[in-house]
Order: structure tokens, then sequence, then C-alpha cells
């Protein structure tokens, strides 16, 4: 009797888009994600150090976390933060929706350059942007100081407003494209008035775009620091502020533990918003 | 019969373009009435204009003689369904159904009574709690209809209803809708460029091109007597053949054509003799004889001998099962053809007309349509 001849089982070739079968392309993902995450780990990491220099690990502690979240100014700054976020991505997302709609639906002179000059704070570099809030803040809208919390956050809440409602307006348009004019018409064909047409039907297609863009304008409002560092005075500390500040006496691992927590919030932000943002292409 | 609507000298331009031409037209209660053309001939927008979407530049439209100017889409008791279906992605097949109830402020239970009275009209019944997604084509195009219905309109508008289903599909669909329309008698009008949709559906067609209606008749009225090249030509296949009316007396007539010789016609014409006609033979119309070599040419019992009968070589068939399509190139013209449609009427009919086969095609004197322009 005859034995089966053993064939050593071989992968079939790498097909033409299995880039990642070869091993070039492997390291160079390898160096990617070491890039992009090796510093951000360090920072975690030395957050569990159980000593004052960020240098040398001693060993592991909570100690920073109780730190950093019994700091009463931290804990101020993080609620400014907050707030100054929540505040300014419901105008953005009001704001940007709004713009993206009417520059999709209407026609009217200036039509391009509105666009591009809407998109305009999406480019000019974040320097720009808070020197020009500085000024603006200082010559034509002077914020009145000592205003009782939160009106005295009025300044950075604009100036968020002012770079974030871009975003906003650029996801918003992006979603319009793949709507079905039809469909606002059946709804007014069937009854609904212009605002119940937008209600029903336009709003319910943009709901994934709108919960991307608030996410992507609170995240922004969250951690940007530039233009906040321009507009914000001595009672209007935020946490990214806060945080230069500390690391400007000394690195201590409580800056890493404060650091470690915004970043852990703007994750799962982040993942939300992808979430929210996937079924929509895939749909289309 | 009253009119349920009236276009009375409507125009519509974009620009220096216009869209509709000076269109006048009456639609009869309870009617099955199709706007048929080309692309762009402005049916679209015709019907766009009754739905209350397009403004008229000049013109009026009545609605059960109202005045439809300055009347929004949601104030006009006409229902649409769209091309594209435009059924709402993120509501059930029920409320999709239900919305044109909803804004008018109907109870839940009126609403929920209406909507399972339009699911069994086109029958997705139980189907109410699905979502558009979980539709095929076809599914998706009867919400379509039933949320239009829902709303009991007194017109409901097609925009090109068939055009997205396959073609088995289609065909079903066209006898539904027909049925659909007889069982609740509202008046349908319909949006097709698809000449066969018009024509097995449509109780009357207005045929038109660019803006311009060119002929408002009945289905068989359109095809048997167009009244223009044009009606004739987008209207089902047709052989066109210019001539010269060389007779023209009370009971007969002649034309004279270089290709099928000279005509006989059993009517007036009418027109002035030695005009240049055109003769508009469908290939149905024309029957076919094997030719044996010497036979004579077969005398047909209503022309005189000699007359509409000509010789010619079939040239390419197109078997179609229940019918041929042959291309027959004349025997005294041979880069002329012919187009013949016969129907198989034996299991051995291929066999008798094989290609290269020489035949005598004859037709009837009344068979030809005769036409000025």
């Amino acid at each position: 009797m005859k034995r089966p001849v053993k064939r050593p089982v071989k992968r079939p070739p790498a097909g033409p888009l299995e880039y990642l079968r070869r091993w070039p392309l492997r390291l160079w993902l390898l160096a990617v994600f070491a890039f992009l995450y090796i510093p951000l780990f360090t920072l975690v990491a030395f957050s569990f150090n159980d000593s004052k220099r960020n240098i040398v690990w001693r060993g592991f502690t909570l100690d920073w976390y109780g730190k950093a979240l019994t700091d009463e100014s931290l804990l101020t700054a993080f609620g400014n933060s907050l707030t100054i976020a929540l505040l300014s991505t419901i105008v953005s997302v009001v704001l940007g929706a709004l713009a993206a709609i009417a520059l999709w639906r209407f026609r009217f002179p200036g039509r391009t350059l509105f666009e591009g000059a809407m998109a305009l704070p999406i480019v000019v570099p974040e320097i720009c942007m808070g020197v020009a809030m500085l000024v603006f803040f200082a010559r034509v809208l002077p914020w009145p100081q000592n205003l009782v919390w939160p009106f005295n956050l009025g300044a950075i809440v604009i100036s968020h407003i002012s770079f974030s409602f871009p975003f906003v307006a650029v996801v918003v348009r992006a979603r319009l494209a793949s709507f079905n004019r039809e469909e606002e018409e059946a709804a007014r064909d069937l009854g609904a008035s212009d605002w119940q047409a937008l209600r029903d039907v336009l709003i319910p297609h943009l709901k994934p775009s709108l919960i991307a863009g608030a996410l992507l304008a609170f995240t922004l409002s969250l951690d940007d620091f530039v233009i906040t560092f321009f507009t914000s005075g001595p009672d209007t500390i935020t946490f990214p502020v806060k945080v230069y500040s500390m690391v400007r006496f000394s690195v201590t691992p409580e800056v890493n533990a404060a650091s470690t927590l915004l970043l852990l919030l703007t994750v799962v932000l982040t993942v939300v918003a992808l979430r929210f943002q996937k079924p929509a292409e895939i749909a289309h | 019969m009253s009119h349920i609507i009236t276009v009375e000298n409507v125009s519509k331009r974009f620009g220096q373009v216009a869209a509709v031409d000076d269109v006048s037209l009456a639609i009869e209660e309870g009617e099955f009435f199709a706007l048929l053309g080309p692309s762009g001939c402005g049916k679209t927008t015709l019907l766009r204009m009754l739905a209350g979407f397009e403004t008229p530049t000049e013109g009026r439209i009545t609605l059960d003689g109202k005045d439809m100017a300055g009347v929004p889409p949601n104030r006009r008791p006409v229902n649409m369904v769209f091309q594209s279906y435009a059924v709402f992605p993120h509501m059930t097949v029920a409320d999709n159904i239900g919305y044109g109830l909803k804004v008018d402020g109907l109870g839940r239970a009126e609403r929920d009574a209406r909507i399972s009275e339009a699911l069994d009209l086109v029958r997705l019944t139980g189907l109410g709690e699905r979502k558009p997604d979980q539709l095929s084509g076809g599914q998706r195009q009867r919400v379509a209809l039933a949320r239009a219905l829902a709303k009991r309109p007194r017109v409901l508008l097609l925009d090109e209803p068939l055009s997205a289903l396959d073609a088995k599909l289609r065909e079903q669909m066209r006898f539904e809708l027909a049925s659909l329309q007889h069982q609740v008698g509202i008046t349908f009008v319909m949006v097709t460029h698809d000449q066969d949709e018009a024509l097995a559906m449509a109780t009357r067609c207005a045929v038109m091109e660019r803006g311009r209606l060119v002929q408002l008749a009945t289905p068989s009225d359109l095809y048997e007597f167009p009244n223009s090249r044009f009606v004739a030509d987008f209207i089902g296949s047709v052989n066109m053949i210019e001539g010269r009316l060389t007779t023209d007396k009370p009971d007969e007539a002649i034309i004279t054509t270089s290709e099928l010789g000279d005509v006989f016609i059993d009517h007036a014409v009418l027109g002035h003799t030695g005009g240049t006609l055109w003769l508009a033979l469908r290939p149905e119309k024309i029957e076919l004889r094997v030719r044996d070599a010497g036979s004579p040419a077969p005398k047909m019992e209503d022309s005189p001998q000699g007359y509409n009968s000509i010789a010619g070589t079939i040239d390419h068939i197109a078997y179609l099962g229940s019918e041929s399509v042959f291309e027959i190139v004349l025997e005294h013209l041979p880069d002329k053809k012919l187009r013949v449609i016969r129907p198989n009427l034996t299991r051995w009919d291929q066999e008798d007309f094989a290609e290269g086969q020489p035949v005598w095609m004859s037709w009837h004197a009344c068979a030809p349509a005769v036409l000025a322009g």
C-alpha cells in the first residue's frame, strides 16, 4: 500500500494588494507605530513612576493620579476646558452645519469665495490665529474683565468657535454630497413644509456627520494650547495652559498623570467619532 | 368626464433654453396619462411643474379648476413617485408611508389604518417594520407608491417609474401599475422615455420633442396614425421612405418612391401633387413570400397588379423566438434595406426564410402612414 505523499503546505504567494505580507512594508509599519506611540507610551508609563523626577523608574504608584485629582487649580483648569469645549462645540455645530447647508443648497454671488474663506481657519497657522485673536480682543472687541464664571470664558469660547466650526462644516459638507435631493422633494410633496423637510429628512441624513463634527470640535477645543494661550487671562486658565505652566517649574509625574487623563478622554472621543462616521462611509 | 388638469400655453425657460415650449393639454379624471419623449424633451420639467417643484415661466396650470400658480408642492392635491423612489432610509416602511399623513396631522389610529390599507394595496402586507435597506428595488418602489397613494391624492405623478427595474420585473409591474390604477381610480400621470411602457399602460400619451407637444393620442392611434416622422420613428420601428405624390383622387393615391416604386394608397392624401411626402411602413405590416426564380410578383387584393410588392433578398435575421426581424436588401437598390417583422407561425419557419433567401415583400394599400413632415 502506498503512503500518500505529504506535501509541505505552501502559503499562496502574496497578491498584488497584500502589501503587508512583504517584509519591507511590515518593517515600515513597525517604524510608524514606534514613532507614533513610544512617546505616548513613555508619558503614560512614567505617570505611574514612584519618583519625584521623571528620569528613573523607581516603582509603581497611583499617587500622582491622586495628587492631580486633588489639585484645586488643575481641576479648575479642567473644568474651564470642559465648559469651553462644550459651549464652543454647540455653537460650532450649529454654525458649521448651517454654513455647509447654505453652501450646498444655494447659489449666490461670491459662493466660491465664501467657501474658500470658510476653510481658511483650517489652514492658517495656529500661531497666527492666536495673535489675531489677541489683537482682536485687545482692539476690536475688548472682552470685559472680572466677569462671573462662565462669562469670563467668553473670549476663549469665541476664538475656539472660530477655528472649530470650519471643521464641522467640512465634515457636514462631505455628508451632504451623498444626500438624494429627491428625498427632500418627496417630503415636500407629501405635505411637509421646508422646515419639516429639513428636520425630518435632511437632519437625520446628516446625523452621523453632526456627531462626528461635534466630537471633532470638542477634542479640538479641549486640547488647544496655542490660540487659548493668547486669549486666556489669569482667571481663565485652561487645562493645556495649566499643564504648560506646571511643566515650566518641573516635569513631575503629576503632569504625566494629568496628561494621561486628557489623552484617555481624547482617545475615547475619537473612537466614538470614528464609530459614527464609519456607517456613513460604508453606506455610500 | 371632466378635466382634472389643464395645462394652458405653458412654457418653462432656463436662461435661453426653453425646456417646455408653449404646451397645452388637458388630462381627464381617471386617466392613465403618459408624457413620452426622448431624454431632454421637457417631459420631466412638465411633470415637476404639475407637482409644484418648478414654476412655469409663462402659461397656466389648473388642477380641479383651481389655478396652481404660487401653490407650493406641499399644498397641492398631487403626490409623486420619484425616479429614485426617494424612500426615507432612516424610517421604517410604515413610517415612510405614514409620513405624509403625520405632517397632515392625522391621528395615530387613522394613520395606522391607512398605512395597512396602503401596504395591502401594493402587496407589502407585513413588511411595515422593515427598513428600506432590507427591501429589494421592486419593493422600495412599492413603498414609494404606497406612500404617495396613502395621501389619497387627486393625481398620482410617476417619474420614470419602471426605469430602475430589471426587464422581467418591469413587464410585471406594467400590468400591476395599470391594474392598481383601475383599483384606486386615481388619475395617473406618468413620465417615460420608454415607448413600450407608455403604449402598454397609458390610456393616452402626449409625445414631446424639444419642449413641444407633437402629438396627443391613444397608444394605438400614436402607433397607427402618427402625425409626423418624429412620432412614427420614436414609437416602434418603421421603414421611412421618401416619395412624391403623383396621383391624388378621392379614393386612391399613388406615391412614387425610388425604394418601393409606385406605392398605391387606398385613400385620398389631399396634398399638393408633386410635393415631397414620407411613407411610414411598419415592419410587421410587410408580408414575406418565398421568391422562386421567375415567379411573378404577388398581387395584393386591394391594390392593382404591379403595385405594393417588391423583390429582395434576406440579408440578416434577428431571431427573437416569438417573431423574427429581417433585414432585406432590395433587388433593384442593393444599398437599401427594408425591415420586416414576421411572427414565427410554425416551428420550421426559419428554414423557409433563411439568410440569402430571395423573397417578395408586399403590403396592403392601407398599410403605410402618409406623412407630410
